[in-house]
């Protein structure tokens, strides 16, 4: 079927142009652009190439660094544990083999896989972008089309830079109107998940569209495309337009001089055309939403902060009845209470969700010249070393240090607590971070999603906390 | 991979909906560099008391489920964490089918590739299923892929979906490597035809 005429969506033109082969009775053949490793989901990939005796196909394309388990309270590594420093050395060992730049202990563009991606510019409008981490769908924030695989995929790409893969459907998410002050795009995503729920994306890979979406900074976005994962969603999309090519233009890796104009010149190729069909669309007006927070133990388990937890008459099934009765019994909160004011433990900001420099601002508008409440633990880790740096230079690592919370060097920390930064048992945490699993941030630990300005002022007060309450 | 043709076996029932994959395996078993020993961390918050010992009141410790090979899940099976260590650690214990009415996409991916069959059947189909292991725990279903279908206890037949490369596939134990491997003219002629 030839559809060329046919107005087009943006998805459906990254997909188009990376169709290597098509047949009938196999999934197409899609050629990747950019692939983006980490410690924890490539070893098994590299054993299997050595196992068949293949090679890296195009190492160029192939960008590794080191995140998950990396200790976040010293530049080196010489804390880590043994198991850990065995695959950072064998992440090391596969990318000296096989010709891979890796950005290690020693680089100064290390940091979280989904955040260097962007800053170095490889991550750039119209690619195929795939990592072995879920979180991959920030790199959409820029238009590309970028989603995460498992470990045999991982291979697959390093051995051919090409992955089976079937279309998915689109899903047009757009959000009108303008946001208030206090509410940031955290808050935004939140809400569309509490409304589709944690599996209304499954299939789909999601548009942002709006007026809401325009107005955001690229950091905005890509914490908007960042949780699509957390609806379900195989990838989320964002039109490239000159808030992203403003972002991209001089970065290490964007295209320069005359390369740059033609880039920009394709680029604006790429938005949906006019007409063009969604399978599916949902509409959020942005304009009354507030700060958002969750209650429960999986992402679509989020109220506005005013408003109460779900009582269990309110469930439309018996399944999503029991399902909030064990979430409400491990995160100990009663039904239909409020969570505002609820006690907490421990303030985590960071992440691949929030971690990048408007991240920090925000949280530093709010600690600066205050202090966190007594015996709560604040923890604050930059989403890379590079945003370090520069937050260093902004005075932001005195700021969180001056009201009491940790500055720590970049990685991955307390959002899934592989390194050691992790929850006890029983503690609440507001986390900027996106997954409130069970057990996520350590085992019997208790995660509360929010927004920096939410955790912020939530280490201020020892309770989870309205920020508007506190911003001028 | 192994291959999948035909499968007898008991159900284990697990009726929580959204079993992420940080439950089915957590982040603290995930240091390995390679795929052995991931069954020891199976659902490990689970299927362990807060001292370490096994909760027996959790169907995987149970004596009667030891062996068994079906895992019948609530809805949206699998979400989350890409880890392909999930779908590892559940054949490492020696699962080869999970039955739900819906999975996430990535899960479902990576379970393909290791031989581990997804089955998507409908609410009804999944309510009696669910009732079937509280009547008759010990009752074992028939799986047949090459027919795409579930032979029930009482003679009843379920039939299911699964794309025709997936079921090549797995019924001939096929790497999907292998088959990429084969399109390599096509891939370089695509690089070549396209200025980077
Ligand atoms: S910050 Fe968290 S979600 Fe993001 S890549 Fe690291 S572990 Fe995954």
């Amino acid at each position: 079927m030839n559809q060329s005429n046919n107005p087009k969506t943006l998805y459906e033109k990254v997909w188009e142009a990376h169709i290597v082969a098509e047949s009938d009775d196999a999934p197409c053949v899609l050629y990747i652009d950019l692939h983006l490793i980490h410690e924890v989901t490539s070893p098994q990939a590299f054993s299997g190439l050595r196992e068949k005796g293949l090679k890296v196909r195009r190492p160029e394309r192939t960008i590794a660094t080191m995140d998950h388990s990396t200790p976040t309270i010293s530049l080196s590594f010489d804390s880590a544990d043994d198991m850990a420093v065995a695959q950072l050395e064998q992440i090391t060992k596969n990318c000296a083999e096989f010709g891979i730049t890796l950005y290690d202990a020693e680089s100064d563009g290390r940091g979280i896989v989904h955040v260097i991606g962007p800053e170095q510019g490889f991550t750039q409008p119209g690619k195929t972008i795939v990592c072995g981490d879920s979180h991959t769908s920030t790199h959409g924030a820029f238009g590309a089309l970028a989603f995460g695989i498992g470990t045999s995929e991982v291979e697959h790409v390093l051995a051919t830079q090409s992955l089976l893969q079937s279309k998915s459907k689109a899903y047009e998410v757009r959000f009108e109107g303008e946001l208030p002050f206090g509410v940031t795009a955290k808050d935004m995503v939140l809400a569309l998940i509490a409304k589709i729920g944690i599996g209304g994306g499954t299939g789909h890979v999601f548009e942002y569209t709006g007026d809401a979406v325009k107005a955001l900074d690229m950091d905005g976005r890509m914490t908007l495309c960042n949780m699509s994962i957390e609806a379900g969603a195989r990838a989320g999309m964002i039109a490239p337009d000159e808030t992203t090519f403003e972002y991209l233009k001089g970065r290490p890796y964007a295209p320069q001089g005359a390369d740059w104009d033609a880039a920009v010149e394709r680029w604006k190729q790429l938005p949906s055309d006019e007409g063009a069909v969604y399978d599916k669309t949902v509409t959020i007006d942005v304009s009354k939403l507030e700060p958002m927070v969750t209650y429960g133990t999986n992402p679509e388990m989020g109220i506005q902060i005013s408003e109460r937890i779900p009582s269990l008459q309110n469930m439309d099934s018996a399944a999503q009845q029991s399902s909030l009765e064990k979430a409400l019994s491990y995160m100990d909160l009663k039904p239909a209470s409020t969570l505002k004011g609820h006690p907490v433990d421990v303030v985590f900001i960071g992440s691949c969700t929030n971690s990048r420099m408007s991240d920090l601002r925000a949280a530093a508008s709010i600690l600066k010249g205050r202090k966190v409440a007594d015996g709560l633990r604040l923890l604050v880790v930059p989403g890379s070393e590079s945003i370090r740096k520069r937050a260093e230079a902004e005075g932001i690592d005195k700021i969180v240090r001056d009201a009491g919370g940790e500055w720590r060097f970049a990685g991955c920390s307390m959002c899934l607590a592989m390194n050691g930064d992790e929850l006890e048992p029983g503690q609440y945490a507001v986390s900027t971070s996106n997954r409130n699993f069970e057990g996520r941030q350590g085992k019997g630990g208790r995660t509360i999603l929010a927004s920096p300005l939410t955790a912020a002022a939530s280490a201020i007060t020892g309770k989870v906390t309205d920020p508007r309450e506190m911003m001028q | 991979m192994r291959s999948f043709t035909k499968l007898t076996s008991k159900i284990i029932p697990l009726p929580y909906t959204d079993v992420d994959t940080d439950q089915i395996i957590p982040a603290r078993y995930l240091k390995v560099v390679n795929k052995d020993g991931l069954a020891e961390g199976l659902f490990d918050s689970w299927r362990k008391l807060e001292d370490g010992s096994p909760n027996l009141a959790f169907p995987l410790n149970q004596d009667e489920y030891q062996g068994a090979e079906i895992l019948l899940a609530g809805d949206n099976f699998g979400c989350g964490s890409s880890r392909e260590h999930a779908p590892w650690a559940l054949t490492g214990w020696g699962i080869r089918a999970i039955i739900s009415t819906s999975f996430a996409d990535i899960f479902r991916n990576n379970s393909l590739k290791n031989g581990l069959l997804p089955i998507i059947v409908d609410e009804e189909t999944h309510a009696s299923l669910f009732d079937l292991t509280e009547e008759a725990p010990a009752a074992t279903i028939d799986i047949d892929l090459a027919s795409q279908t579930l032979f029930l206890p009482g003679g009843e037949k379920v039939s299911f979906e699964i794309d025709s490369f997936s079921k090549t596939c797995l019924l001939e134990g096929i790497d999907q490597l292998g088959y990429l491997l084969k399109h390599e003219a096509e891939i370089a002629a695509y690089e070549a035809a396209r200025d980077f």
